[in-house]
């Protein structure tokens, strides 16, 4: 047992420092993903794919690094740091693992490049206005018609929607079966006549998730992914890769510096805010909690590299993590006082005289911790992850 | 003991309930906060004419004689509906300061103009360097001939941009953060050397940043005695937590019943989401909070005539409860909406945020703990 970086990880982390510092994009930054542009948003993404390092966990035939975790570890943390823009994991992440585990050489040839090379975005049709925790329920359905599938239905919450050039699509296959056996996998170009994207706006103002209506959408059989009605087994495989990434423990991290930076210049009675007690233990509270969790995912990555795993305890990273990515933007919340009252536009609203006062650090906090309510809701509830542990791991 | 409403009280419930039924839904709501001026003067107007702004004010000037309660009765239903019009700067606080400390020149110059609905006031006592506390400042306020010259900053004034009048907090004598040397002042919004920035804030109303340099104002505008300020602010402002504490348990109670009903009808994995126990647990803390927060309204708001150190602790106490149970019910009614209680487009997201500021108004949960325990 040994928690220690080896002289090797520490050249790797020098190296990779390095290489952030020299050339990560200097963009500017706004609060929002809905707010960047799409070539902002892409930016540090084909950088690194240019370099070789934008997916490390693929495989080596793909494009992977062949990291080990460790130095995937440095690496996210080495991000995190430089808080860099965080790459969209809908292709690279979440698609992708689908793609090279059970889809075909044609469908491997065809989609990772884009994938890799920042060409093609992507969106995710999972949830529906009736199938939200329970996804099995869907009702979008795919009927084959010679060499196509002809769609219909609706999918809603999905991300970044509006930028996207393809959506893989959970869809049902066969009418007569049981839920779970009769959804297929589909990839769907975001071009074909029929589809319509109309935005969602959250309660913080910003357009990061919309409706997608599929209307008569004729999607070729070769974008169908493995078997018809086997879907919901890849659908379930890449759950479990979104819930492994979603614990953001080194995002956490710099969180908790930008916390602890903003309670040394608010002050309380003359003094700075961190050096009140109460909100100290509050600040050292949430940096335990997120201590346990980084080891927690260390064991997790560790169990990982072994060959077990993602298993049903991934839940604990989203679960655990979620809650201290809310509990920071509560504090951070707390921590600017009256100033936690301005609202700040997002891009698409701002007029010429948008005015927002207070410290920079203030800016959009107020927003930030409604926004970071979603986290508690996407990606399988926090609800539907007890469910998860209490009857994978514990057998109730 | 008797927790009952007088007739009179009833019957101005069902007055503005009615009228906000009818003239107040959130599609509305959410116009009025989307437009140029982000309020409506034609409520405000109503609001005058049903005689809600007068409703805490004496008889003899021109009230209809009523107290806490009837504002407790009001703001309640204010918080049900998300009403943005400022009723509590022009009604509670400042109208309070004239209550309580105005001369009698003072009333009958200022008290009519609230009541008809023709003046909206707004209070400026909040600095960047202030925090929560109401004497941490350094707009100061020199004597020069008869009157004062005030120079100095204010900041995030709720409902300064619809105000005409102001009362503004500053420093007569003493060190930055003494409690003696504070007063207070009536500014006219429109005097030379007041400017003000306004902007939106995230709970859907709209708040100024204000600059005061070189305003000159006559010695008939202080309020109360000078350098004497600081326990009528306190007092006032615990008038206001009072409201404050309604406007949130009347906020929770529409969540609540939101959710509840939410619940009822969602349906995955085949049943309603409500007959799970998890979610059905969560819903009955979230009325526990409910209902403990109706107790500390009650409690605050009828005590705001006894001892200082009384009010202090139940209104300290009432901010801690409603802080800590707006912010449960918020994320709860939140979390149980799902993705739907995310957008803009529901109403849950809007109580949500009105709820999460409610804790910041006049200090949150931390501040009043330490004023709690610091009484004790």
């Amino acid at each position: 047992m040994d928690m220690s970086f080896s002289s090797e990880d520490l050249a790797f982390r020098d190296e990779v420092r390095t290489f952030i510092e020299e050339n990560y994009p200097r963009i500017t930054n706004t609060r929002s993903r809905g707010d960047m542009s799409r070539d902002d948003m892409l930016a540090w993404h084909k950088i690194l794919a240019k370099k070789g390092w934008v997916a490390p966990k693929w495989p080596e035939e793909h494009g992977g690094c062949g990291w080990t975790i460790t130095q995937r570890y440095i690496w996210n943390e080495e991000c995190a740091r430089a808080e860099t823009t965080p790459l969209l994991p809908f292709g690279l992440t979440m698609v992708a693992p689908v793609i090279y585990t059970y889809g075909n050489e044609e469908q491997k040839k065809r989609f990772l490049p884009g994938i890799y090379n920042g060409d093609d975005w992507w969106c995710q049709g999972y949830s529906e206005p009736g199938a939200g925790s329970d996804l099995a329920s869907l009702k979008t359905k795919a009927v084959r018609e010679g060499d196509h599938y002809i769609i219909n239905g609706q999918k809603t919450w999905t991300t970044l929607a509006q930028f996207a050039d393809w959506m893989f699509c959970l869809a049902r296959t066969d009418p007569d079966a049981k839920m779970q056996e009769s959804i297929s996998f589909f990839l769907i170009d975001m071009k074909t006549p029929g589809i319509e994207v109309r935005p969602i706006i959250t309660m913080d103002g910003a357009h990061e998730v919309n409706e997608v209506y599929l209307d008569n959408v004729k999607v070729p059989a070769e974008n169908m992914i493995g078997e018809e009605n086997k879907g919901w087994t890849y659908a379930k495989f890449l759950l479990g890769n979104e819930r492994s990434g979603i614990a953001g423990v080194a995002r956490s991290k710099k969180a908790i510096e930008r916390l602890r930076n903003i309670a040394a210049s608010e002050l309380m009675d003359g003094e700075p805010l961190i050096k009140d007690g109460e909100f100290g233990r509050k600040i050292a509270e949430v940096e335990i909690d997120l201590s346990a969790l980084e080891v927690t995912e260390l064991r997790t990555l560790a169990a990982e590299s072994k060959g077990q795993g993602p298993g049903p305890e991934s839940s604990i990273l989203k679960i655990k993590g979620t809650e201290i990515q809310q509990r920071i933007t509560e504090l951070a919340l707390e921590a600017v006082g009256n100033y936690a009252f301005v609202y700040a536009p997002h891009g698409r609203e701002e007029g010429d005289n948008a005015f927002t006062p207070g410290p920079e650090y203030s800016i959009g906090v107020a927003q930030n911790y409604q926004n970071m309510r979603k986290t508690s809701i996407y990606g399988g509830s926090n609800e539907i992850q007890h469910n998860i542990i209490a009857k994978m791991v514990l057998g109730l | 003991m008797d927790f009952s409403f007088t007739e009179e009280q009833t019957l101005l419930r069902n007055t503005v309930q009615s009228f906000l039924q009818d003239k107040y839904d959130f599609d509305t709501r959410r116009k009025i906060a989307a437009s140029a001026d982000g309020w409506s003067k034609e409520i405000w107007g109503q609001f005058a004419e049903l005689g809600l702004l007068a409703a805490p004010f004496s008889e003899e000037q021109g009230g209809l004689g009523g107290g806490p309660i009837e504002t407790m009765i009001l703001m309640e239903e204010f918080g049900r509906n998300l009403v943005i019009e400022p009723f509590m700067e022009t009604v509670v606080i400042c109208g309070g300061f004239l209550r309580e400390a105005g001369t009698a020149a003072q009333q009958e110059a200022h008290v009519p103009g609230i009541i008809g609905g023709e003046n909206v006031w707004a209070f400026g006592y909040a600095e960047p360097q202030g925090r929560y506390n109401l004497a941490d400042l350094v707009t100061t306020a020199k004597a020069d001939g008869d009157g004062y010259v005030i120079n100095g900053y204010k900041a995030v004034v709720l409902g300064a941009p619809w105000a005409d009048k102001l009362i503004i907090s500053a420093r007569t004598s003493g060190g930055q953060r003494d409690a003696d040397g504070v007063s207070l002042f009536i500014v006219d919004k429109s005097a030379a050397g007041v400017s003000t920035r306004d902007y939106p804030t995230v709970d859907g109303r709209r708040a100024s940043e204000i600059t005061l340099e070189n305003v000159k104002v006559g010695a008939d505008a202080v309020i109360g005695e000078v350098g004497k300020a600081l326990p009528l602010i306190e007092k006032v402002t615990d008038q206001a937590i009072a409201a404050l504490s309604a406007e949130a348990a009347g906020g929770m109670k529409e969540l609540n019943d939101a959710t509840v009903e939410y619940c009822k009808t969602r349906k995955q994995f085949g049943v309603p989401i409500g007959k799970f126990q998890v979610l059905q647990h969560r819903m009955v803390d979230m009325f526990m909070a409910y209902e403990q927060s109706v107790s500390m309204t009650y409690m605050v708001t009828l005590k705001l005539g006894e001892s200082e150190e009384e009010r202090l602790k139940a209104a300290s106490g009432a901010k801690v409860q409603i802080g800590k149970a707006g912010r449960f019910v918020g994320q709860q009614a939140v979390q149980l909406h799902g993705g739907m209680g995310m957008t803009d487009e529901l109403n849950v997201g809007h109580y949500f945020k009105r709820l999460t500021m409610i804790d910041t108004q006049f200090g949150n949960v931390d501040h009043h703990l330490t004023r709690y325990s610091s009484a004790a």
